[in-house]
């Protein structure tokens, strides 16, 4: 269980309240409009911001104060998830040897089918430019698969993406998911992929990130917030 | 990635560099030492020389920008990347070349005694004034060509399709940049000419030709009146703060921009006599950067077997010098590499290196022989003149790198170590090259605190150049200047290339 209590975020002049609870192993999108908070909501979460008041907890273990390393939050960013000048082989080598020195044996094979995992496999030695944009996507999905954390926290990761490609990763994610048996956190601006991914809904919505509610319950009977957000 | 102590350290290490050697300086003037006689006359030269270099440098580099701005020709790029070049010129080589253009021997002398008339010197204010417009005008030209190229394409298309004249295209649109640009771009140059060394040592000398960092030298060469030369330090200190803060305010171009061989599309400046001046304003640049330059290397040739051999000892150390500051200042210019680290490092610019080696001179000599450490205080001197250029150079990609990657390197919890080596140096290779290839080739043809310290035993090649040329050896002197040159080139074209190579994405 992920339980935000009375959390608030400050940064700058703007705020965003949340007490909210997700059951572990669920799949949860984070929709709203732009500027409502959303990233913001989920960089709080993987540690990048403190909140000014309020507790995170995770199976009951307070983590508010935890840096982003040491919580159990795997998080695939907008852009910049490789280091360009890398191969795959060194990028994911860096999830298992945070101190940068080669992997051994034991973590080359994990590497190894973490790729094949994702459908890259015998790319090790590519550099992320190498890739096209959906095997930049995938790799970085190994990393996630990698790091093999309870949460997996998803800012918009394939906003790049064509919608076929989306789609194929959604699923992807979905299985890696279950197989970690991880909470998948995703921020989307697109109502449809709540729809097609996630079983429960947060939405973020006048400084407010609201209590989750079962996805297709809250499209059935949108509140004032979504309405404006979807423009009914 | 807490690598905030190491900047803290590399900070104290700068500013207790810088501000000891100023204490020491200071304290040490309070010895009550007057300013000795001439004093009234090197500052007065001091100004003057500073501010007709930098007027002249203004003004000739209006035209010359314009015509860059506006003309596609063959070599332009090549003409563009030249200005780049003095940066990176020893001074005495151009020095060098600059007396075989423009000395008694030279190419402009003889052509006017085959027309009958009078010759000039270039010793004394002339020659002073010379050499900073050749090291000046490049930089001015790029800063005003910075301003064309900063106004909006749109306006130039306005102006064209309202069809201004060439009078009203300079009143709408040429003036009101040079309004914002040259001012910055005088006070720059009047700020580098205030402490000009090299040009006024080999170029000046003599009571009326002496600026105050000359006067510090001979204070300390000639007279050994170290309590003089603090007080000189103190008012060249004063000077140089002052006409920087002012300098500050004024610039805000840099002058190292890239992307300045772009040409705007312009529809002014079709008539014939736009084109003509244009191409005579351009000719002219090209001919007075250029000369020199091709004079070292014809009259350099010859010289090379007529070298002695201390010339090659000096290279030998210079060498080294400039590789031990260069590792010197990346070492402090890597944490540095923040805004605030960029205000810390602009120490280095605003203090003479007389000043700063004066200070060193004056902290060493309880402890040990001055003479002793030439070298060594050569080198870091060096790095910290070059600190704030290699800083300027890094910031922006170090900010960069820190702005995309900083989160998931705190996600993946990378140890400080393992970010330094495998994400921040690797991602900072042609900043690096750059800045190092600038560092080494500054402190390769630096002649200035190595003047201060130097014995026969410990010379630098710029300093064997000048003691050439001093006892008329000038065969042997354009040889070793063109082996300076050579070297200086290679140091910065090595370190800039090992910044490119295999450097993709």
């Amino acid at each position: 269980m992920l339980r935000l209590e009375n959390v608030r975020i400050e940064t700058g002049d703007f705020t965003l309240t949340a007490d909210l609870e997700l059951p572990p192993a669920a799949r949860v999108a984070v929709i709203g409009p732009s500027g409502a908070g959303k990233s913001t909501l989920l960089d709080t979460i993987a540690g990048f911001l403190r909140p000014k008041a309020g507790r995170i907890l995770w199976q009951g273990r307070d983590i508010t104060g935890l840096p982003p390393d040491q919580r159990p939050v795997g998080m695939l960013f907008q852009e910049n998830n490789l280091f360009p000048h890398l191969d795959l082989m060194r990028n994911l080598g860096l999830a298992v040897r945070p101190d940068g020195r080669a992997p051994d044996a034991e973590g080359r094979k994990r590497i190894g089918a973490a790729l094949a995992r994702v459908g890259l496999d015998a790319m090790e030695r590519r550099k992320p430019g190498a890739l096209s944009g959906g095997q930049q996507s995938r790799a970085a999905l190994a990393r996630v698969l990698l790091q093999a954390r309870p949460i997996m926290a998803l800012d918009e990761p394939f906003a790049a993406l064509g919608p076929a490609l989306k789609a194929e990763m959604l699923a992807l994610v979905r299985e890696v998911a279950e197989e970690i048996g991880a909470l998948v956190l995703m921020v989307s601006h697109d109502p449809e992929d709540a729809r097609r991914f996630a079983d429960l809904t947060v939405l973020v919505a006048d400084f407010v990130a609201h209590p989750a509610v079962a996805t297709a319950e809250l499209f059935r009977n949108p509140p004032e917030a979504l309405r404006a957000y979807l423009g009914e | 990635m807490a690598l905030r102590p190491v900047a803290i350290i590399a900070a104290l290490a700068v500013a207790g560099l810088t501000l000891g050697p100023v204490a020491a300086v200071l304290v040490f003037a309070g010895g009550g030492a007057g300013l000795g006689p001439g004093f009234g006359q090197a500052l007065r030269f001091t100004l003057v020389q500073a501010t007709l270099s930098a007027a002249l440098s203004v003004l000739f580099a209006i035209p010359v920008a314009r015509a860059l701005a506006r003309r596609r020709f063959a070599g332009r790029g090549l003409l563009i990347a030249l200005l780049g070049a003095p940066f990176i010129l020893p001074v005495i080589v151009a020095v060098l070349g600059l007396i075989a253009v423009f000395g008694q021997q030279g190419l402009v002398n003889d052509a006017l005694r085959a027309l009958g008339l009078p010759g000039f010197s270039i010793y004394g204010l002339h020659g002073v004034v010379l050499a900073h417009v050749f090291f000046n005008l490049p930089l001015a030209t790029r800063l005003i060509l910075q301003g064309w190229l900063a106004i909006p394409a749109e306006r130039l298309r306005l102006a064209a399709s309202l069809g201004l004249s060439p009078g009203a295209m300079v009143r709408t649109i040429e003036a009101p940049m040079l309004a914002r640009i040259a001012p910055g771009a005088f006070a720059v140059i009047f700020v580098i000419c205030l402490s000009s060394f090299a040009v006024a040592l080999t170029l000046g000398g003599g009571p009326r030709a002496t600026t105050i960092e000359l006067a510090i030298y001979q204070a300390v060469r000639f007279d050994f009146d170290l309590g003089r030369a603090a007080v000189l330090s103190v008012v060249q200190l004063g000077l140089a703060l002052a006409a920087g803060l002012v300098a500050l305010q004024l610039s805000r171009g840099e002058g190292f921009g890239i992307g300045l061989d772009r040409v705007v599309t312009r529809w002014d400046g079709a008539g014939a006599a736009a084109r003509i001046s244009d191409g005579v304003w351009i000719v002219l640049a090209a001919l007075f950067l250029l000369a020199p330059l091709a004079s070292v290397v014809v009259r350099g040739l010859p010289g090379l077997p007529l070298m002695p051999v201390e010339v090659w000892r000096a290279a030998t150390h210079s060498v080294t010098v400039a590789l031990g500051s260069t590792v010197l200042c990346l070492i402090w210019a890597l944490p540095l590499a923040t805004r605030a680290g960029e205000v810390v490092g602009l120490a280095g610019i605003a203090l003479s290196p007389l000043v700063l080696g004066t200070g060193l001179f004056v902290i060493v000599r309880p402890f040990a022989n001055p003479f002793d450490l030439a070298l060594v205080v050569t080198a870091l001197v060096n790095a910290l003149v070059a600190l704030p250029f290699a800083l300027r150079i890094l910031r922006p990609e170090a900010e960069a790198v820190r702005a995309d990657f900083a989160r998931l390197s705190h996600a993946l919890g990378l140890t400080p170590w393992a970010w330094t080596r495998l994400v921040f140096l690797p991602r900072l290779r042609r900043p690096l090259g750059f800045a190092a290839g600038l560092t080494a080739a500054l402190s390769m043809g630096d002649l200035g605190v190595i003047a201060l310290f130097a014995d026969p035993d410990r010379t630098t090649l710029p300093l064997a150049v000048y003691r050439l040329m001093g006892s008329y050896r000038m065969e042997a002197a354009a040889g070793a200047a063109l082996l300076l040159l050579a070297l200086s080139l290679a140091l910065f074209w090595l370190f800039d290339r090992g910044g490119r190579v295999n450097a993709e994405a």
